[in-house]
């Protein structure tokens, strides 16, 4: 499937912080949570491999990766229920080494919520305050106020075994966020919901998360869901963390293959890296039929063999030789193999005369004057300079 | 599965399936009970140990347990080991210390009494009871097998909502003394009882059967009392088995009988073999059914061990009796279960 | 009921085989007559002479007490060592530890029942404790040998519950003791009430390892059943099995109700969550 790529609608209010408040972009910024060369081993087996990682104040970080790949044991890690085997956490300055779970401060959503069954919905709520020897009154005042954010107010009394999965979500998130903590940790936050509300408790998520300040750290393997949300991504891989970016980095430069064919999906050609400048880097592709001009540095050594990812949706299709352009360069031929209509986008599966397949995912916009593409048309391909990016293994 | 999660040992203590919602699923969750393999951090240990981590009082937490067991447990076997290695004696209590002190050269003397271990090879009678009790107990775990196949069968294909009433039932008869329940069988099964009133009365025996007393009643007493061990694990396979299994054999064109024997049947194996654990075991070492229902003759080990220290007072000699026992039935059978239960962990990871 | 017949033979014949001893007994014990062979008419005269034989009460007046002190303590420890084998991970000695606390399970009554007494005859010559043999060494014997079941009861409930509860009350800022009894305790509760209840009757029911440990002075409940039936049929035992079956009925039932109560109101609330 084609991955929209991120555009300002998609999510409205990321934006907007993003061009406010990019710290991650000053060098004297000092992060609020620093992981320093931070491995977990579970016997001989590396579940975290030596992941450091900054998170600025007020940031949305998703940590985003496959199965296995080492989310959740970071989180936890971040929580105090699991000590690293090597490396440090700090947050907001101070060495959390040894510090218990009860004693940080930071909360965390469980994915499967960890709603006490034997209390109210507000005996939940309440019960970190209690902790915290918070006064009664407050500690009323603050329940409802929490409910009333996530819209709970008149299912207090209720047990958790009362209220529907949403509703329980949104128990879980009140709940951690009551505590007012420095960083709230939140593992699948939307695993559980059905397609539909979790689409809609996506943009809840991040309006919450505006309206309080708090910084979110949130463990997903839904890459969507992560573009939507997140102020940056993390995105790991076997335990390491293959890039650190906004979704847009992610998405339009991704620096290694794992990256770019995890987000979206992605034609790559193997090549070698023939001219490499300040400005621009050259790739002879034996694959893509053509030279590859990428206009942006690859910092990669002439002779290096790479890949170079074009996104289907960045590719054009036509019948005629596409006009201007540098012939050879970013451009390549095929036969059309599959078309799949999805209603405003056709995917074609493309096959070069290397017989490397590439998809295209072009809008279907009816132009009377011109044949439509079909089965065994021979094809013209092409690309703008700026729409491939050069990845190393 | 094979092991036995929840055995229940000894005759009047039968009651362990008690707890209504639980006694199946405790069969069920494939735990060995011996040793280390016995219930290992959850799937992923996730937080397990979590507790204990920061848990400043878990060595009091500890202790409490760990030092009963080892006054109330561990030390009375190297005690019953010590003094089935030293010799009976007139006195109170009936046995000789294994040290001395000889006065006149100020040193001490361990003497190793083996006699007793001799005695237990050396005389029939104590391996006559011992193959006895396992020739018992063998029988008894084929009729607890043949009886409580089907009725564990049956729950498991009877329709859902009576599975569950069907299953207390079975339960139920642990709730009252299993003493009463093995009593019940005297009246039963006398010269005199109903069982021979009945047949007489049917005109199939003119004079009553000698069945009270024999080892025959030990064998119905033993089986009556044993079966919802044999039934519970069993329910438990039968009820896991894949409906779709039996299906496909009958769409393949294998009569009902035909794909009982050849797949239901293989299939329940592991909780047949659980059943049987559950039942051999403790019937071995099974006292007040060959007691009760078991004439004089009706030698087996538990009995044999109870006289042993009752009626002859040879505290020595029963001492030895239970290390023998221990040795050649309940140290096998907990290897057993062991290694099994590491080969289920292995063949799940 | 399962459809074919020779099923539903099998599932009658078992049931039957369960409870017509049973049956038997109770029937028996509202006979005039002392044969079982011979009704002569309906009568509680065998109830009479239970009531008034003073060393059967008094000796079931003991297995109460007995069993009541040595359950209380079995899930006191039972639970301790549920917890430990469920949460506390791989702590040193604990494949001992596990093995001691399942070895009851499969250890033969007579073993158990002589080596806790020759414990006790060793203790009492080397420190003078326990004073001779009487309440004081059976409680300690049952509540060995009970704590085991509840161990595996408890244990199992542990397991089967979300440990990601704990680490969120921790997560919160509740200390472990805190945690254990704010959260855990009352999420296991009835794991520990049916411990309980299997230790009573456990502890009730022990005849071999009370015959071990029991002094003089002190015979229980089913020492006194086992004496006077060791000697053939005794009418009066029919009406103490007729007493214990209708105990056990009326607790059967109690349970029934306050079950179907529980399945109605989790009806009520799942619909409740389903309307939002
Ligand atoms: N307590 C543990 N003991 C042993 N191995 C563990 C433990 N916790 C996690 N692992 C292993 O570490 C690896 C990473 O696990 P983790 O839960 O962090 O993955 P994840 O990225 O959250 O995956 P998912 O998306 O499936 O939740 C997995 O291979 C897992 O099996
Ligand atoms: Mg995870």
């Amino acid at each position: 499937m084609a991955m929209p790529p991120p555009t300002a609608a998609a999510s409205p209010s990321r934006t907007a912080a993003k061009t406010t408040l990019e710290p991650w972009r000053d060098p004297q910024a000092k992060p609020y949570v620093r992981v320093e060369k931070v491995t977990k081993k579970f016997g001989d087996f590396t579940a975290v491999d030596d992941v450091s990682l900054s998170i600025y104040r007020g940031e949305f970080f998703s940590l985003l990766g496959g199965s296995g790949s080492g989310k959740t044991t970071l989180l936890r890690m971040l929580a105090g229920f699991e000590q690293p085997t090597e490396g440090r956490i700090f947050i907001d300055g101070v060495d959390m080494s040894g510090v218990p779970p009860y004693e940080r401060p930071v909360n965390m959503m469980f994915q499967s919520y960890a709603l006490f069954p034997h209390m109210t919905v507000e005996g939940n709520i309440a019960f970190g305050l209690h902790q915290d020897k918070v006064p009664k009154a407050e500690i009323q005042d603050r329940v409802r106020e929490v409910l009333e954010l996530v819209q709970l107010a008149q299912f207090g009394k209720r047990k958790p075994h009362q209220l529907s999965g949403g509703q329980r979500q949104r128990v879980a998130l009140a709940r951690a966020l009551v505590k007012r903590p420095k960083i709230l940790l939140l593992d699948e936050p939307l695993g559980a919901l059905d397609k539909k509300l979790r689409e809609q408790t996506q943009f809840e998520l991040v309006n919450i998360q505006e309206k309080v300040g708090i910084t979110f750290v949130i463990v997903t393997h839904d890459q969507e869901e992560a573009m939507t949300m997140s102020s940056r991504i993390a995105v790991m891989n076997r335990g390491y963390i293959a890039q650190v970016g906004t979704p847009t980095e992610i998405y339009e430069y991704p620096n290694n293959r794992f990256v770019a064919e995890f987000i979206g999906s992605v034609n790559t050609f193997s090549g070698r890296v023939i001219e490499s400048a300040q400005d621009h880097s050259l790739v002879r592709s034996e694959e893509a039929g053509c030279d590859l001009y990428i206009s942006h540095p690859s910092h990669i050594a002439t002779g290096t063999p790479c890949w170079v990812a074009v996104r289907p949706e960045k590719v054009t299709i036509s019948k005629d030789q596409p006009m201007g352009g540098e012939p050879g360069r970013n451009q390549t031929q095929g036969v059309v193999k599959e078309i799949a209509y999805l209603g405003d986008v056709s995917i074609y599966d493309v096959e070069l005369d290397s017989g490397k397949r590439v998809r295209v995912t072009a809008p279907n916009v009816t132009r009377r004057t011109e044949m439509p593409i079909t089965w065994e048309d021979r094809v013209h391909l092409s690309w703008r300079p700026f729409a491939g990016s050069v990845l190393t293994e | 599965m094979a092991a036995i999660s929840n055995p229940v040992p000894g005759g009047s203590r039968n009651s362990a399936g008690l707890v209504p919602p639980e006694p199946v699923e405790p069969v069920t969750s494939g735990q060995a009970p011996g040793g280390a393999g016995a219930a290992e951090p959850g799937p992923r240990g996730s937080g397990l140990g979590l507790l204990s981590r920061f848990r400043p009082g878990r060595g009091v937490v500890m202790a409490i347990p760990y030092g009963w067991l080892l006054l109330f447990f561990l030390i009375p076997f190297l005690i019953v080991l010590k003094i089935s290695l030293s010799e009976a004696q007139l006195a109170i209590p009936p046995f000789t210390p294994l040290t001395e002190t000889l006065a006149e050269e100020g040193r001490t003397v361990i003497t190793l009494f083996w006699d007793n271990y001799r005695r237990l090879t050396g005389d029939d009678l104590y391996i006559i009871a011992y193959l006895n009790s396992l020739w018992i107990a063998f029988v008894s775990t084929i009729f607890c097998l043949l009886i409580g196949y089907p009725v564990a069968y049956a729950i498991a294909k009877a329709d859902p909502r009576w599975r569950a009433p069907l299953l207390m039932l079975i339960i139920l008869p642990f709730w009252t003394s299993f003493l009463i329940r093995v009593y019940a069988w005297i009246g039963i099964l006398s010269d005199t009882g109903l069982l021979n009133n009945f047949l007489m009365m049917l005109g199939i025996i003119d004079s009553p059967l000698r069945i009270l007393y024999t080892p025959t009643a030990t064998y119905i007493g033993i089986t009556y009392s044993y079966l919802p061990f044999m039934i519970l694990p069993l329910y438990a396979t039968l009820e896991k088995m894949d409906n779709t299994l039996l299906e496909a054999a009958a769409d393949l064109g294998c009569p009902p009988w035909k794909a009982f024997l050849t797949i239901t049947l293989p299939l329940s194996i592991p909780g047949m073999l659980a059943g049987s654990l559950l039942v051999f075991i403790p019937a071995t070492g099974e006292f007040v059914i060959p007691e009760l229902l078991g004439g004089p003759d009706t030698l087996m080990i538990g009995r044999v061990l109870w006289s042993e220290f009752f009626n002859n007072r040879d505290w020595p000699v029963a001492s030895a009796v239970a290390i023998a026992l221990l040795l050649f039935l309940v140290v096998p059978i907990m290897l057993f279960q062991n290694v099994q239960g590491r080969q289920q962990e292995a063949g799940r990871g | 009921m399962p459809k074919s017949w020779f099923l539903r033979i099998g599932l009658v014949t078992g049931l039957l085989f369960l409870y017509l001893p049973i049956l038997l007994l109770v029937i028996l014990s509202f006979n005039a007559n002392r044969s079982v062979a011979v009704w002569s008419g309906f009568s509680f005269h065998w109830y009479r002479e239970l009531f008034n034989d003073q060393q059967l009460l008094s000796a079931a007046w003991l297995s109460v007490q007995v069993a009541f002190v040595s359950a209380t303590f079995a899930v006191v420890l039972g639970t301790l060592a549920g917890l430990m084998l469920a949460r506390f991970g791989a702590f040193r000695g604990r494949a001992l530890f596990s093995g001691m606390v399942s070895a009851p399970l499969v250890m033969p009554e007579v073993i158990l029942g002589l080596s806790l007494l020759l414990l006790f005859v060793s203790l009492e010559q080397l420190t003078g404790w326990p004073e001779g043999r009487g309440m004081l060494t059976i409680i300690l014997s049952h509540i060995t040998f009970t704590m085991a079941f509840v161990t595996v009861v408890v244990q199992s409930r542990l397991v089967s519950m979300d440990a990601s509860l704990e680490e969120a009350a921790m997560d919160l800022g509740a200390r472990p003791a805190k945690v254990f009894f704010v959260i855990t305790l009352p999420i296991i509760a009835p794991a520990i009430v049916s411990g309980w209840l299997l230790a009573f009757t456990l502890s009730l029911d022990d005849l071999v390892i009370t015959s071990f440990v029991s002094g003089p002075g002190s015979t229980t409940l089913p020492q006194v059943v086992f004496s006077s039936v060791r000697l053939g049929l005794s009418p009066k035992i029919n009406a103490l099995a007729t007493i214990v079956v209708a105990i056990v009925a009326v607790g059967i039932i109690i349970a029934g109700i306050y079950n179907a109560r529980q399945e109605r109101m989790r009806q009520l609330d799942e619909k409740m969550a389903a309307q939002g």
